[in-house]
């Protein structure tokens, strides 16, 4: 059923909130800045709590189901992070309010960017990015500027691999560097050969994800880095599965020289339908006095009885400031609780038990769905959604077929190498029940796209709504409660 | 501490899988650098970890305990019971983003009301689905003027009123790109708001001209003039607002804004130390195609019902990866939630007169703090929303600290991020602060040489 927006439930004369009285004179805004129309909606408390009531049960979400989507690291999202992350405490603290009076936020912060220093072996941590993307320009940016800094200025080419996100390129595009693509191997492996190739004096940098978005581990990465590093050029991780990694290995120790951290992802802050994410970024010591400005350190050393003095510190040659304030501090909160309860063996047992159920339902699924790299894998694997004596049957199917029987399909066609993609990444929080479900409905599905494919075709049917024109979304532009051509006049 | 197996599932999946044991699955590791085995503190239960974060939050002193003037960017404003505790549905923040619409028809539709919703509120045509903050969108607004004019035009003119931080994020940004200037914002141009001297900057090498609405101290300035000039030269405009202010402020698109960013944290959602917040961004129709960031559109399904979907995907960094119009691959999801429902709820009337609150109680404040000897308005003559700076006669840090033990947090001391401002204080009101606080910073204020 079609659920109205605001403007239309809106009714002339109803308020949803009291306004204080005035308890001070008039005064009188000049003319000339007086808006004279504010067309906001009008409705009663109730009708909005409905209203947006209405909306959330429209929605798939962890808290009702399986979510397995594939590089997203959907776990689930504990609910005492949204107790603490709420405290009046932190709640109600202003983002410029003297030092003295935020040191448990600050306290905080600092503990937070130790304690991600020692899960990936780096040797310094800015948490001011807000989100996995805002995590990559940022450190571009200090690659960027390391090179400079050195005057080795014609250092431009930044390798990306055939398998990353597009955010990759993108950040990389963002501050004018030039993006040469990198071949896999048959075994989804950076392709050693034509890394040699491209490793000369004008290498900025590698972009790697490890695992990659195969959800494998690169066999060669030890190898990989060195021919980057021995080349001059600086390797960047893409921290989207460092959930596998967590108490495994520590990507610093590896040699990667800068990281970004989705705590959004491994530290299940919640995505929040979209955002706020949270990008950490982590480097290794020559790269520490890039970092973005400030960062959060002890400015008055304690002693046994008094603590330390928290505030802020200005790296000698950072990049500058990324956002305002000090990050999305709401969701360090989440991520530092979630740490805190999981010390150093709870932190590994997320890895192991995340990398098991990709492995178990790998094994359960790969005879009936092609899996075109047949290896152990970490978080997460990928298939075909197709079969060769099926053209009519396409990933996008047997997507949608999944929510009849009331999962969230896999990411698919992502990663783009493989052909139909549909990339499993179950996490550690399901159970061997939920999976067993779930394959259970997937080698259903694979039954029916022999026996009645018109119900993969036909798939949704008892979404809210079902499979949408997506082409006239984009033709026919309504971006607004009012249509275009109404501006237009 | 969340994993669900029992013994008896790891030894099935084991089983399963044809290994004896987890470690097997790590073979692929570098053996030398394989199981590190961290030194983090012990794992707390869930009763430890809350009395521990209880306690920290608990050492901070807040907006609550004391009586703040502090803005400068972050508002502290009344936040509505009902908009927290709809964000608490697990149905809206446990949901990732809305890629497949037949299940996310509620964060779709909540998206689309809040560009509707800040479109109403701004005068622009098109919103997106927002940007991380205020700081980011201004800087993406830059990177689009940039792109518009494809690299021919060489500047960027800022003025030195624009948030100082906005100013850093967007030289950041823009670090890289060579051959763009950013200027405008020297101490040399000023802080006039006569604006004839950044006018006279503008020529037809210029991309974009940005200002802030109110300006960072809060005053009002008429953009218009400015506006024309820019538009004279070709150049675009974008105005950087703070939402609060357009509840009785003409809009800037009613003036001719080509871009308007801002900051969305007043409209529901709190301090936080700073984050998450709302980066607004809206633009006029002829700018639609070049917009970063989500944007959801109306649709329908294969049955004709109404429904709603990511649209223009074209432009982003999933399809288009190094070609995109920025990297940016979230938006502020929940928070467009939260500003959404504020707006709502306050309505039509409750949001003109919230707006017009700040303005009477401020204006109150800034009578009655300039009525004491010692301290003035360093802009007595302009007028302004629901901020003002203020000029001691004694040491900016003497006076804070004289507030401080009277629970007071004064203002924002403006001589670090400009030294004409040296001795200056940006003190923020809003519905929050009554009469009676506003009197009793008086009281504070007259006893500042006492000390």
């Amino acid at each position: 059923m079609t659920e109205p927006t605001v403007f239309q439930l809106s009714s002339p004369g109803r308020h949803g909130f009291d306004v204080p009285a005035s308890d001070v004179p008039d005064f009188t805004l000049p003319e000339s800045f007086v808006r004279q129309d504010l067309p906001l909606p009008e409705m009663s408390e109730l009708d909005v709590v409905r209203h947006f009531t209405h909306l959330s049960q429209k929605n798939y979400a962890i808290d009702l189901g399986f979510y397995p989507l594939g590089s997203c690291t959907m776990k689930y999202n504990p609910k005492i992070n949204e107790v603490t992350s709420r405290l009046p405490g932190f709640a109600n603290t202003h983002p410029l309010q003297p030092l003295d009076t935020v040191q448990g936020n600050l306290y905080l912060m600092y503990t937070l960017q130790e304690w991600l220093k020692e899960i990936s072996g780096f040797a310094g941590v800015t948490l001011m990015p807000a989100a996995g993307a805002h995590g990559e320009l940022t450190g571009m940016l200090i690659i960027q500027k390391y090179h400079k800094d050195r005057g080795d200025l014609k250092r431009k080419r930044i390798l990306i691999p055939d398998s990353a996100h597009g955010t990759n390129p993108a950040s990389s595009a963002m501050i004018g560097m030039e993006i040469v693509p990198l071949s896999s191997d048959a075994r989804g492996n950076v392709d050693l050969e034509a890394l040699k190739a491209l490793c000369d004096e004008n290498l900025a940098g590698l972009m790697l994800t490890n695992p990659n978005t195969l959800g494998l581990f690169d066999e060669h990465v030890e190898q990989v880095i060195q021919l980057v590093h021995a080349a001059g050029g600086l390797v960047y991780g893409d921290g989207a599965n460092l959930n596998a990694l967590l108490g495994i290995v520590r990507p610093g120790d590896l040699g990667f020289d800068v990281m970004h951290f989705n705590l959004h992802k491994t530290f299940s802050t919640p995505h929040g339908g979209g955002g706020p994410g949270s990008g950490p970024v982590a480097v290794c010591q020559k790269l520490v006095d890039f970092l973005p400005d400030p960062v959060i350190s002890v400015v008055e050393a304690g002693t046994e009885e008094v603590a330390p003095l928290y505030g802020y510190a200005h790296p000698a040659k950072s990049i500058g400031r990324v956002k305002t304030y000090h990050g999305h501090f709401g969701m360090l909160v989440r991520a530092f609780t979630y740490i805190a309860m999981h010390g150093t063996d709870g932190l590994r047992d997320i890895a192991e038990k995340a990398v098991l159920n990709a492995n178990y339902m790998m094994h359960r699924l790969k005879s009936t769905y092609t899996l075109p790299y047949n290896r152990t894998c970490m978080h997460e694997f990928v298939l075909e959604g197709v079969w060769k004596d099926l053209p009519g049957i396409h990933a996008l199917d047997i997507a949608k077929r999944l929510m009849d029987y009331k999962f969230h399909p896999p990411t698919n066609y992502f990663p783009l190498i493989v052909h139909e993609a549909l990339m499993i990444e179950p996490t550690e929080t399901e159970s061997l029940d939920t999976l067993d479900a779930f394959c259970d409905a997937l080698l259903k599905i694979a039954e029916e796209a022999r026996t009645q494919p018109e119900l993969l075709h036909d798939a949704p049917h008892n979404t809210p709504v079902r499979r949408c024109d997506e082409l006239k979304a984009a033709k026919d532009l309504v971006l607004c409660c009012y249509p275009l051509e109404e501006l237009q006049k | 501490m969340f994993t669900p197996h029992s013994d008896y599932d790891v030894e099935v999946m084991l089983k399963s899988i044809g290994i004896e044991k987890l470690e097997d699955l790590f073979k692929e590791i570098p053996e030398r650098f394989r199981f590190p085995g961290l030194n983090l503190p012990p794992r707390m239960t869930e009763m430890e970890a809350s009395d521990e974060l209880e306690s920290i939050a608990a050492s901070n002193g807040t907006t609550k305990d004391m009586l703040s003037f502090l803005g400068a960017g972050a508002y502290d404003h009344y936040i509505p019971a009902a908009v927290d505790m709809l964000l608490r549905r697990g149905e809206f923040y446990t949901a990732y983003t809305p890629y497949q619409p037949e299940i996310s028809q509620g964060t779709l539709q909540a998206i689309f009301e809040y560009q509707s919703l800040i479109c109403t509120l701004t005068g622009m045509d098109v919103s997106n689905a927002s940007h991380y903050d205020g700081a980011t969108a201004a800087a993406e607004a830059v990177i689009l003027a940039w792109h518009h004019f494809r690299g021919k035009r060489g500047k960027v003119l800022v003025s030195r009123a624009v948030n100082p931080q906005y100013r850093q994020v967007i030289r950041t940004y823009m670090q890289a790109t060579d051959n763009l200037t950013i200027a405008g914002d020297d101490a040399e141009t000023g802080l006039d708001p006569n604006l004839d001297k950044f006018i006279a900057q503008i020529d037809n090498n210029t991309a974009l001209v940005l200002v802030q609405y109110p300006d960072f101290f809060g005053r009002i300035v008429d953009y218009r003039p400015l506006i024309e000039a820019a538009h004279a030269q070709g150049a675009l405009v974008a105005v950087a607002v703070n939402p609060t202010a357009l509840g009785i402020l003409t809009p800037p698109g009613e003036i001719g804004a080509d871009i308007v960013v801002g900051e969305g944290q007043p409209l529901g959602i709190p301090l936080s130390f700073g984050g998450p917040y709302l980066g607004l961004f809206a633009v006029k129709e002829p700018l639609l195609r070049k917009i970063a960031g989500r944007i959801v559109g109306e649709t329908v399904d294969v049955e004709g019902q109404l429904a709603y979907v990511l649209t223009l995907t074209a432009r982003e960094q999933h399809i288009r990866r190094d070609k995109a119009t920025s990297n940016i691959c979230s938006n502020q999801g929940l928070m467009t939630l939260a500003s959404a429902i504020y707006l709502t709820l306050l309505g039509k009337e409750g949001f003109r007169k919230l707006s017009n609150l700040c303005y009477q109680k401020a204006h109150y404040a800034a009578g009655e703090v300039s009525e004491v000897p010692g301290f003035s308005l360093a802009f007595p003559d302009q007028p302004f929303y629901h901020e003002f700076v203020v000029r001691a006669e004694q040491p900016v840090d003497e006076v804070l600290e004289h507030l401080r033990g009277h629970d007071i947090l004064g203002g924002y001391d403006l001589g670090e991020d400009y030294p004409e401002l040296k001795g200056c204080l940006l003190m923020a009101v809003t519905e929050k602060i009554n009469k009676a606080d506003i009197n009793y910073l008086k009281g504070a204020l007259s006893e500042v040489d006492h000390d």
